[in-house]
This record gives C-alpha cells, structure tokens and sequence, in this order.
C-alpha cells in the first residue's frame, strides 16, 4: 500500500541498485525481456497467417507426447500392449508424435522459406534445429522403448550403425533400460528446455518482419533519396 | 495393417507409398497456409510497424 507523500520508486530505478550477480541477471532479464514481450497480447499484422500456426500446433503435439507419456511410464509395457486402454493411451503418445514432427517440419519449412535467422535471430534458429536434432533421437529411442518385434527388429539393425560411429561404447540399442531412462527421463526433459527457450528466444527478439519484395536496392534510380 | 507397403522407386529415389502421401500431404498444407485467409485479421491503421 502507497501513499501520496510515499511515492513508490519506478521499477527502473529499482533494477539499477545493487552490484552482486543477482542484480546483474535481474537487469539482464528486465532489458530484454520485459513482461509486454513476454505475454504480448497484440501481434504485428503480418502474423495474422496460418504459417504462424504450424510452430504452436507442434508445441501442442508435444504437450500431449508428453501428458501420454507420463501415463504410459506410470504402469509399464504390460499395460500399454495388454489392456484397451493401455492401447488407446499408447496410440495417443505415437500419434501425437507424428504429428509433432509433421508440423515441426511444416514449422521448418515456413521460417526457412522467411529467413527466419535475419535480424539476430540466428541463434533461435539454431536452438530450433538442435531441437529438432533431440526429437529425432527422443523418436528413435521411443521405438526401441516398445516392446514390441518393431522395437527388436530397429534396435538390432541400428547396433551396427551406431557401432560404426563409435558411439556403441556408451549407447547401445539393445540395452532396454538405458534406452528407456533415456527417453522417458533425458531427452523429454532436454527438449523441453529448448522449446522453453526457443519460445523465449522469439519473445525477446519478435517475430521476424516479411522479406519486403519491392524493398529498393542501394543504387536503383527510382529511390525516394535518389530522387530528391 | 501388415502387409508390405508399395514402394514407389525414381532412379536412386526409393520412398514407400504411405510416406510419399505424407510429404504430398505436408507441401499441400504449406501451400494452403500460405494462401488460405486467417480469420478475424482486419489491417489497422496503428498496427504497422509499430516499436515493439
């Protein structure tokens, strides 16, 4: 409670004191990111596109990946094979898998095709590719984690392929349990991260403008500074 | 549901019929996102280019 002789300081003035570690994160995330960044509630008017929406319908297969996931970690592969509801869950967490890639590509394709890295936004777009990059690995080791003759059949053909790489020393596809915790406990929590940072990423920095087609070249005689 | 599926081969392009409509499927969609109107998106004068 503020009182009219007692005027609170202004939040800026505020984030100046103090020279420890703390403060110096505190300005860092209040400089560049600021709640209006953060939760906007208006978009410039080139967003209005469904291109836009491709990224969040991935965001939403993945929050579903990992809602059926959880269930299916709760009672196991003699659930999720034997029982009706078992199945229904385990077809939930394999489609919305699907789904999430389908669109995580759509998602690729649309910022490729904007050049979506102009700007300073290069990072973002790497931290989206490495993401990427963590879901082929989380769907590799997701059908391995079946159970089933599917998951026999791909981890004894893909021993010899990561043998070959030399990574069959500390990941080996035949080993059930590493696999498992590996995909229901590292590589879940590890693109979760990301997508939480990739989303901050485009919060901070915007959503990159259109490539302007007509935009003047330096040089063009018909530019307005040429003009004048 | 297990049965083989067909495989269409071009040269040393070989892709089964299932993944093919996938992709098909996936360009069709880009293309009508691109295209297709978004619903409730008015231009406002004070909306353009606005600092963010």
């Amino acid at each position: 409670m503020t009182s009219q002789t007692d005027p609170p300081e202004p939040a800026t003035q505020k984030a100046e004191t103090g020279s420890n570690w703390t403060a110096a994160i505190r300005r860092a995330v209040e400089h560049r990111l600021p709640w209006d960044n953060l939760l906007p509630d208006r978009q410039p008017f080139f967003v209005g596109s469904w291109v836009y929406v491709f990224g969040v319908v991935a965001i939403t297969s993945l929050v579903w990946v990992i809602g059926s996931g959880v269930v299916l970690a709760f009672f196991g592969p003699s659930w999720w094979h034997v029982s009706g509801i078992g199945r229904f869950v385990n077809s939930i967490h394999f489609w919305s898998v699907q789904l999430l890639f389908v669109f995580a590509v759509l998602h690729l394709w649309g910022q490729y095709f904007m050049a979506s890295w102009r700007d300073g936004r290069a990072t973002t777009w790497v931290v989206g590719v490495v993401i990427f990059l963590a879901a082929l690995v989380t769907g590799f080791t997701g059908y391995i984690a079946q159970q089933n003759l599917d998951a026999q059949w791909i981890a004894v053909n893909a021993k010899d392929a990561i043998n070959a790489t030399g990574a069959g020393a500390f990941f080996n596809p035949l080993d059930f349990g590493q696999i498992y915790g590996i995909h229901v406990m590292l590589l879940p929590i590890g693109v979760t991260v990301l997508v939480v940072l990739h989303v901050l990423q485009v919060r901070m920095r915007g959503v990159v403008k259109p490539i302007e087609p007509d935009a003047p070249k330096p040089g063009d005689a018909a530019t307005p500074s040429s003009a004048t | 549901m297990d049965a083989s599926a067909t495989y269409l081969q071009v040269g040393f392009i070989l892709i089964s019929v299932p993944n093919a409509l996938v992709i098909v499927g996936m360009i069709v969609l880009l293309i009508a996102a691109v295209l297709a109107p978004f619903p409730g998106h008015h231009r406002v004068q004070d909306d353009d280019d606005q600092p963010d």
